[in-house]
């Protein structure tokens, strides 16, 4: 007994002796496993290359001479790959090695193998045509791919950049926190200025500030190289005299109680409320058109987030009650609609809309909530279909018109005050906040009602959640018509702006889209699921909508893929996850972290819960 | 037992002019061609602790999913209180007082401990009484009031053990049904479990649970029924019960046999383990 005592004792290492583990070998590596990176890595660059992207995004430039958005896919997974090989092994909550030298030889390894990716790639078209199986298998890449000069540099070039790039990824393992938050924010900056360009270059004109969105943007695309390296060094400056006050803010704001948090709360909705309100008017029309598209979007995301996030049903016919939306609103509003002929005004119409596609809820919902799992996922997938169908068909078609749909829907009339169409999208951007107002406003409000219990429990365990005499059908099918409710304000909106409404605008990708947002963003959480549709449908774009990459539209899907299973894998429970999710997934490294710090005694309730947050901000 | 509530004197062999609260008349019960439950019939009295033994899928669980609601019998009838409840739902079996502490505890894991004991109290809408009653589940656990904002699923099985009873208090049951609650828990704590269970009993709560530790059970409790195969075989007092040739036969014994490995050998094995571990 005494001597698995000692045993214990002499497995858990104290703090200081972490500290001063050595650094290992230079040159001593796990082989295996870089050959194993590298060579997931270069198959991820000829992919890339085959792909087309760099061809097609080469016109998008990200720094005016030097850096194409084409090339900065190149570049991309090198440096990520490089970074990834430096990972620590940690054993015990304590790293088993410092970081040094090692990280970048690593790095270098894996970086050179990627890049090798390429090279391959290169030699290989100069040599062959493999057209045939491979569309994108042209001389152009080739060229790219050159630099413009002959295969072989290709080739050397693509080793040495892989080399370089991987190494420097790994030589940010090197650097102590501050520089590291350092470097990340100057990328970060230099990236989002060249995503946000429209963006900033239309409000930058609305506000009178041309000779800055000039001083910052080329004329044709682009940060300047130069205005790109002010900003980074401004960006780095400010990071590290910033030093994560940011994130001291932010964990001293979730640390606060009662009313004093009510007020943080208060102001910071304030706060983000008066610039949704106050920066479209800034803004031209392109801008409030993605916008407005953004807040589509979120409408529809916050209503499949109740009926995914809240009640756990995996719904993926979510498109159906935007289309019953659409498809209502413009039925009852058209003229050119046969069927009902006292054309309503827009908010009548809206009572109505709400009204039949909360009984379509009702009646989708009643047979697919008694399925669980699987099965109900893949039944409601063919509502969604069948919904699209019906609206498609001639046997409809006196009421839907068919393929042809609906046209001319008119403008919607607010009172007598305005009139919300497409032509200007700022009106339709300002009504789609109010509704998106209202859902987030009811999301919140039945999160925390009896009825958001009832949608947990269920989730949870819905055998167990009968037993505490909930009604799990009724539940549920709260759940449906809630959701349905959500998507229909989108749905309504969305006629009055399109001014049209067709059965192709309402494919099962879109569902999948939305689906996308909600899990990306965060489930269950409301600013996790706002900023999920900001990020996707704003940067890369809706279903048919463009975003701020317009260049990457063609290849939205695979950049959603690709996302998705990133998400899956580094941040399962997505880019905001609620404080619940968190717990649940990071359960354990918390338990770490809670012991490296000490607190383990769970006497002391407010140092746990700190460390819990601190654990959920990592 | 205690003069707060009725001996179990009033039981079957008792002069049977008070009521049973919940009670069984010849109920069949079926899963598909599954014939689950045949003619059962069970009566529990207020103020009893009464359990049901038997073996892997006899039945116990169906029993328990019946009287609650969740499986509807094909014939007989469930009576609680005296009315009649066959078509009633669960929600309105739980607000008159019939609470379950389900198989294996099945609390809701990613939710907290209070988040657990509020949906106890979901049908309830008098929030003060909820408050108190949720007193009164931290001056039974103390525990359970330290782990108030821990995920449930992380609790340790005893733990887990008090919150899923808390849960249950917290539905004002008049009779707790519960459903093999020393299942899965250790040998030292099955003990701890009984006492709690007849603590709570003591605190004038009747109590129907399944078992399959008979000893156990039929030491605390006043009167059981074993089943076999979906029909009761036995319906008699404890001590009848422990007495009787053919229980003592089939399973009672099990729980009493010793282990199988021998002392000795047993820690040598564990020491040669540590061994190899240090090095
Ligand atoms: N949902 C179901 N569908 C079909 N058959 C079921 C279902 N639930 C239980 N059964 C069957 O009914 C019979 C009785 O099951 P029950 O769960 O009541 O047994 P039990 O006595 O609780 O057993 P255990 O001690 O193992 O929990 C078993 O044969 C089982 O297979
Ligand atoms: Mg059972």
């Amino acid at each position: 007994m005494t001597g698995s005592a000692s045993v214990a004792g002499s497995a858990v290492p104290t703090r200081p002796e972490a500290l001063s583990a050595p650094p290992r070998p230079a040159f001593s590596h796990d082989w295996r496993r870089i050959a194993r990176i590298g060579a997931i890595a270069a198959l991820g660059q000829m992919f890339i290359a085959l792909s087309n992207m760099p061809v097609r995004l080469d016109e998008r430039l990200v720094v005016k001479p030097v850096l194409s958005l084409g090339y900065l896919v190149l570049l991309f997974l090198p440096v990520a790959v490089g970074y990834r090989h430096g990972h620590q092994t940690v054993r015990e909550g304590v790293p088993v090695s410092r970081p040094g030298l090692h990280e970048v030889v690593g790095g270098f390894s894996c970086g050179l193998l990627a890049g090798g990716g390429l090279s391959v790639l290169a030699v290989l078209l100069a040599h062959f045509d493999l057209r045939e199986p491979l569309v994108n298998w042209s001389p152009i890449l080739l060229d790219l791919l050159a630099f413009g000069n002959n295969t072989w540099f290709a080739a050397v070039i693509w080793l040495v950049i892989g080399a370089g790039l991987g190494a420097a990824g790994g030589a940010v393992r090197l650097l102590g926190p501050v520089s590291r938050r350092a470097v990340v924010t100057m990328a970060l900056a230099v990236a989002g200025a060249a995503v946000l360009e429209s963006l900033v270059v239309d409000l930058a004109e609305g506000m009178g500030l041309e000779a800055l969105a000039d001083r910052l943007y080329a004329r044709r695309g682009g940060v300047n190289w130069n205005s790109a390296l002010g900003l980074a060094g401004v960006c780095g400056v400010l990071a590290v005299i910033g030093r994560g006050r940011l994130r001291h803010a932010r964990l001293r704001h979730a640390e606060l109680q009662g009313t004093k948090r009510t007020r943080a709360n208060a102001a910071l909705i304030a706060l983000t409320a008066a610039a949704l309100i106050v920066l479209p008017l800034f803004a031209g029309k392109l801008t409030n058109e993605l916008l407005a598209n953004v807040g589509l979007f979120v409408l529809l995301a916050l209503g499949l987030n109740v009926v995914v996030g809240l009640a756990g049903i995996l719904d993926l016919g979510y498109v159906a009650f935007f289309a019953v939306g659409s498809y209502c609103a413009a039925v009852l509003t058209a003229a050119t609609s046969p069927r009902i002929t006292p054309e309503m005004p827009w908010l009548v119409a809206l009572v109505v809309v709400v009204v039949i596609t909360g009984l379509v809820g009702l009646f989708i919902g009643a047979p697919v909530i008694r399925m669980r799992g699987d099965y109900l996922a893949i039944v409601t997938l063919g509502f969604g279909e069948i919904i699209r169908l019906l609206f498609l068909s001639d046997w409809l078609s006196g009421w839907f018109g068919g393929a042809q749909g609906i046209t001319k829907i008119p403008a919607a009339g607010i009172f007598g005050l305005t009139e919300v169409s497409g032509t200007d999208p700022r009106r339709v951007f300002y009504l789609v906040l109010v509704f998106c107002a209202l859902a987030v406003y009811v999301s919140w409000r039945l999160e925390r009602s009896r009825l958001g219990r009832a949608w947990m429990a269920v989730r949870e365990d819905e055998t167990v959640a009968e037993a505490m005499g909930i009604n799990t059908v009724n539940v549920k099918l709260m759940a449906f018509v809630v959701g349905a409710v959500l998507g229909s304000f989108s749905g309504a909106i969305f006629a009055a702006k399109v001014g049209s409404v067709f059965p192709a605008s309402f494919l099962i990708l879109v569902s999948i889209v939305i689906l996308v947002v909600v899990i990306f963003g965060g489930m269950g959480n409301i600013v996790g699921v706002i900023a999920g549709a900001a990020v996707l449908i704003g940067v890369l774009g809706g279903p048919k909508q463009p975003g701020l990459l317009v260049e990457f539209s063609e290849f939205k899907l695979l950049i959603y893929g690709a996302l998705l299973i990133w998400m899956m894998l580094a941040r399962p429970a997505g880019l905001i996850p609620s404080v619940r999710r968190t717990r649940e997934l990071h359960q354990h490294e918390m338990a770490q972290d809670a012991w490296l710090q000490g607190q383990v005694d769970d006497e002391d309730e407010g140092k746990e819960a700190r460390s819990s947050t601190a654990a959920a901000r990592r | 037992m205690s003069p707060s509530h009725p001996a179990p004197t009033t039981g079957p062999d008792g002069d049977g002019a008070a009521c049973p609260l919940l009670e069984m008349r010849s109920v069949n019960a079926h899963y598909g061609a599954v014939h689950a439950l045949i003619d059962v019939n069970l009566a529990i009295y207020e103020g009893e602790l009464v359990c049901l033994l038997g073996g892997n899928a006899s039945g116990k669980s169906t029993t328990l999913k019946t009287l609650l609601g969740m499986l509807k019998p094909t014939s007989g009838e469930v009576v609680l209180d005296g009315e009649v409840v066959n078509d009633k739902p669960t929600g309105y079996r739980v607000a008159r007082g019939v609470t379950m502490v389900p198989e294996n505890r099945r609390l809701f894991k990613r939710l907290t401990v209070r988040e657990n004991l509020d949906l106890g109290a979901y049908l309830r809408s008098d929030s003060q009484q909820v408050a108190a009653d949720m007193e009164r589940v931290f001056e039974l656990f103390p525990r359970v009031k330290e782990r108030l904002n821990q995920k449930s699923g992380t609790l340790s099985g005893g733990e887990q053990q008090m919150v899923a009873i808390g849960r249950a208090l917290m539905a004002r049951p008049r009779v707790l049904l519960m459903d093999e609650p020393s299942m899965g828990l250790a040998p030292a704590l099955v003990q701890q479990n009984f006492e709690l269970i007849q603590q709570i009993h003591q605190a004038g709560l009747t109590v129907f649970m399944v078992e399959q530790n008979a000893n156990m059970a039929l030491s605390i409790a006043d009167r059981g029924w074993v089943l076999q195969t979906g029909r009761v075989v036995l319906d008699d007092t404890a001590e009848n019960l422990l007495a009787h040739p053919d229980l003592q036969a089939s399973y009672l014994g099990t729980a009493e046999q010793p282990n199988p490995i021998e002392g000795p050998s047993l820690s040598e094995a564990l020491d040669a383990i540590r061994r190899e571990e240090r090095y």
